[in-house]
């Protein structure tokens, strides 16, 4: 073998050695905030902690059960509000849409998309809390609402396309019109992806906190209906780590694993079982 | 009066009361309305982000004019607000994001879509995409009780060994400042370099690498100088998909970035991002133009990464519609 | 249609969510505000909703400058502040709004300089030249002068300021701006103020880590948060001429020179005050009421309160380390009760 042709078969190995380091750092990075999160935090979860609520600074005890039940019914109104809409817009893009109109909203949800939340937070507080007068849960939910309609669309408008053409025709054969074939045949065809675009979309609002801060607010004790301030876990975190009492340190580290725990378990249930078959499935 | 505007009207134009009922007797008409419906109420709500952020800011917009860009005061007892601050720390950390997480992410996405077994790589890419769903508090938790004290006492007293010389590893180890947000992003945005390089590096035909690897050219070879220049546009739109979310990244950002409305060269120093100071100050903003100020912050935050996300989104189409138009299949 | 589903499931838990407001009878307030208060507001709150316990009051700790805002922008019921409202902000809202001063802080000047364990003594003239920027030396002979005995560095002083609005910004600047009419003409009193010189931490454990990291580092932080982490802080010349350390005494001497000249308006500066025993950078912390309430309950509510927080709730302030009210106030606010409608 030549010096040259060494040179480059190390070159080769090198390369591809470091590319593989790259990939391994980045993968065990996850499992390092997984892990120090548990370590941190574990030894904090107890019962009280899903079931209690919080107590004045320095006393010992006491929950965070009003953030998760706040952090629920975010998710809640987000899923009702934003779910349907991105449905309806994605059905729209791919069984109804003609030319201008579909480039222009699949335009404007891909930049939706990219908005930064604060900026969400801020919209909802101009356009909902500061005509109310009032920090609410509805406020919250409907910022929440916002951020998933953009994914939710997409991935229904893709997803319906996947659908065969002979589906379709085959509806068509029998007689229905395209309203049936797209509610009885195409819909159902695509709704395993759909549902997991929309579950995965919840998910990551679920670890949203910017939006909540001006509109959510926070709350000591629970909320009662949809139009009172509420606690939920990411701004709850937030406080609590920025805050200056000790005690507060701890359960943010609880609290930062119960939604960590959360959002990932719902990731690797929905990626691993419900994304069979779909353009998600990775594994 | 009334009949006569309706008479200047050609008869049959869908928007006259009676064709729109006449058009919407089937099913099809009314699934058609409501779709649109909702596909509309998109274009609205984006509408109306823009105009809020836009009514909103007016008055600073009025006040300071273009010189909002280049003032560098953020003084709100005089009633003096300047954006530069808030621009600088948002650039410089995206920028030392970028520098650590682009090459990481590639490199990752290289090993994934060139090397390792289809199993292990979508196994891994599957982990990735885990990554880019922790929520962004939890980044900013580990960054305040564990990158902030390894910064302070490790990280920057060595930087400033090592490279004390360059003017951006110098001044006292505070531990937050520039470049623990930037750490921080890095980590935040290296699951989308990764995940959305891979793609399109699969996208890249079979035939190229084959035909690289017939004349010869070692894997590595075949890799670096076929496959990659083949999808240096995709990765390109990557990595502006990556620059537009470290932008726009707000909570880890303010637990570690030191909020300090000062430019500085040195990394080390506190500084802040538009995202920061609005998470920080809007809910405590006393006075009309203090609030309008940082509405007109949250205008321009969202006009950077509304130019970024459109060039990227570009690139990927460009890139992943011809690769996937020389396909065979 | 599984989604179909999904989302009408959901549906009936909405409905179910709102069915479950509707048993009535529960009084909701909310409140937002100041931070150094937070753990004695937190305390009261919760020892009010044990004695009602259909009564909630949700205090949120978003800072002094927070609460005026919400306040003002009416998203909240009642406001609390370090720092009095500035009579441009009571102009700036839509209705009058009352202050009743709640509890006593201090703010407490902290610093770390290698090789110094004697507590520190610091004359205004010190602390403003280091503020303002122009004394920049630890063995600068006016720091040097009030510390005889104490060996001083030549190291570089290193300023460190609160970041975000805090009302114990607003303490400190205030007591600036009376002691140095320079401070007051380039900088002036507000809870953020653009300042000469310094880095700047978030919340008061953002100065207090800054200061233990930085070798001849100087910050204030409050006086509850500098005793509880255990943070060295000086002792400071008050108008009679005497050097004086923040307590719980020192501070409620202040509380007791100014309680005379209460204004109506309980809208008062305490710092600097007269009287040799009074720690000078002292201040009462505010709830910040609207003297219209629209609806009644609340009012009543807000009103008992009050009356509670004065009277037994005060056996819970010193055990967070915060000074009581002088009585004369306590007496003066309970009459002030009466002007909410």
């Amino acid at each position: 073998m030549s010096a040259r042709l060494i040179w480059r078969k190390s070159l080769n190995v090198t390369m591809f050695s470091l590319t593989g380091v790259c990939a391994l750092i980045t993968v065990a990075a996850l499992f390092f905030i997984l892990g120090y999160l548990v370590w941190n935090g574990g030894k904090d979860l107890s019962w009280n902690f899903f079931t209690r609520l919080p107590v004045p600074v320095g006393e010992a005890g006491g929950g965070m059960a009003n953030a998760i039940l706040g952090s629920l019914k975010l998710l809640l109104l987000a899923a009702l509000f934003g779910v349907p809409i991105g449905l309806l817009g994605g059905m729209y893009l791919a069984e109804f849409g003609g030319r201008t109109i579909p480039f222009l909203v699949r335009y404007t949800a891909d930049l939706l998309n990219g908005v930064p939340s604060i900026v969400i937070g801020i919209f909802a507080y101009t356009l909902v809390v500061m005509p109310m007068h009032h920090f609410s849960t509805l406020a919250g939910g409907f910022a929440l609402g916002i951020m998933v309609i953009p994914t939710v669309l997409r991935n229904t408008e893709s997803f319906l396309r996947d659908v065969p053409t002979s589906l379709r025709e085959g509806a068509f054969a029998l007689g229905a019109n395209k309203w049936r074939t797209v509610a009885t045949v195409v819909l159902p065809a695509a709704s395993r992806g759909i549902l997991t675009g929309a579950l995965l979309a919840l998910a990551r609002v679920a670890g949203e906190t910017a939006p909540l801060l001006f509109t959510a607010f926070g709350n000591r004790y629970w909320s009662p209906g949809w139009m009172q301030p509420t606690s939920s876990l990411p701004v709850v975190i937030y406080t609590y780590a920025t805050g200056p009492y000790e005690d507060w340190h701890q359960q943010a580290w609880a609290a930062g694993l119960v939604l960590l725990g959360l959002v990932l378990l719902t990731n690797i249930v929905v990626r691993a079982f419900l994304s069979r078959g779909t353009s998600f499935e990775r594994l | 009066m009334a009949s006569t505007p309706n008479a200047a009207m050609p008869a049959g134009l869908a928007w006259s009361p009676r064709a729109l009922l006449r058009r919407l007797r089937g099913a099809d008409e009314i699934a058609h309305l409501i779709t649109l419906i909702a596909a509309a109420i998109l274009l609205l709500i984006t509408a109306l982000l823009v105009y809020q952020l836009w009514i909103h800011s007016a008055e600073a917009r009025h006040r300071f004019g273009w010189n909002f860009f280049v003032t560098r005061t953020w003084d709100p007892v005089a009633g003096e607000f300047g954006a530069l601050p808030f621009i600088y720390g948002t650039l410089v950390t995206s920028a030392v994001a970028l520098l650590l997480a682009v090459p990481l992410g590639v490199g990752g996405a290289i090993f994934l879509a060139e090397l390792a077994p289809p199993k292990l790589s979508s196994s891994l890419t599957f982990v990735s995409d885990l990554l880019a769903a922790v929520p962004s508090v939890i980044y900013g938790l580990l960054g305040v009780f564990l990158l902030v004290p390894l910064m302070r006492t490790t990280v920057q007293p060595a930087l400033k060994k090592t490279l004390g010389f360059l003017p951006l590893f110098q001044g006292p180890a505070y531990g937050i400042g520039f470049l623990t947000a930037g750490i921080v992003l890095a980590v935040m945005i290296v699951p989308f370099v990764l995940s959305v390089s891979r793609e399109v590096l699969l996208a890249v035909p079979r035939d190229q690498r084959e035909a690289a690897l017939a004349l010869g050219a070692t894997k590595w070879e075949s890799t670096w100088l076929v496959v990659v220049p083949a999808g240096r546009i995709g990765i390109f739109g990557s990595v502006f998909l990556a620059l537009a979310r470290a932008l726009g990244e707000t909570m880890a950002v303010t637990m570690v970035v030191g909020n300090n409305p000062k430019i500085a060269a040195s990394l080390f120093s506190p500084g802040y991002s538009i995202a920061a100071v609005l998470a920080n100050e809007f809910s405590e903003a006393t006075g009309n133009l203090y609030l309008s100020a940082l509405i007109e912050l949250a205008l321009v935050l969202f006009l950077l990464t509304f130019v970024l996300n459109g060039l990227a989104r570009l690139l990927i189409l460009i890139t992943t519609a011809r690769g996937s138009g020389v396909l065979p299949t | 249609m599984r989604i179909v589903k999904i989302l009408s499931v959901m549906a009936v838990l909405l409905a179910l969510g709102t069915i479950a407001v509707a048993q009535g009878g529960q009084v909701l307030l909310n409140a937002a505000g100041a931070t150094f208060p937070y753990p004695i507001y937190s305390k009261w709150f919760d020892q009010y909703h044990k004695l009602h316990s259909n009564i909630q009051i949700n205090y949120q700790s978003i800072g002094s400058g927070g609460g005026i805002r919400q306040l003002l922008d009416k998203t909240v019921d009642f406001g609390a502040s370090d720092g009095p409202m500035t009579d441009e902000q009571l102009k700036q809202a839509s209705f009058p709004v009352l202050h009743f001063p709640t509890v006593l802080g201090a703010d407490v000047p902290s610093y770390n300089i290698p090789g110094v364990s004697a507590e520190l003594k610091f004359t205004p003239e010190a602390l403003a030249g280091i503020f303002l920027g122009k004394i920049t030396k630890w063995n600068d002979p006016a720091i040097a002068s009030a510390n005889s005995g104490v060996k001083l560095p030549g190291d570089d002083i290193v300023v460190v300021h609160r970041s975000d609005g805090s009302g114990t910004t607003y303490i400190w600047t205030d007591y600036l701006s009376k002691i140095s009419p320079e401070w007051q003409q380039k900088v002036g009193k507000a809870t953020s103020v653009n300042w000469p010189v310094g880095l700047g931490g978030k919340g008061n454990e953002g100065v207090a880590a800054l200061i233990q990291q930085m070798p001849g580092a100087i910050g204030y932080v409050e006086l509850i948060y500098a005793i509880q982490n255990k943070i060295a802080y000086g002792h400071v010349k008050n108008q009679a001429g005497a050097f004086v350390k923040a307590d719980l005494a020192s501070v409620s001497a202040a509380a007791e020179a100014a309680s005379q000249s209460m204004p109506g308006d309980f809208r008062v500066s305490i710092t600097n005050p007269e009287g040799k025993a009074a720690y000078p950078i002292a201040s009462f912390t505010w709830l910040l009421i609207p003297a219209k309430f629209t609806d009644a309950t609340k009012r009543d509510v807000v009103k008992d309160f009050l009356k509670w927080m004065m009277t037994d709730g005060q056996q819970y302030c010193e055990a967070l380390a915060y000074a009581k009210l002088p009585k004369e106030v306590v007496a003066k606010e309970m009459k002030a009760i009466a002007k909410i409608e």
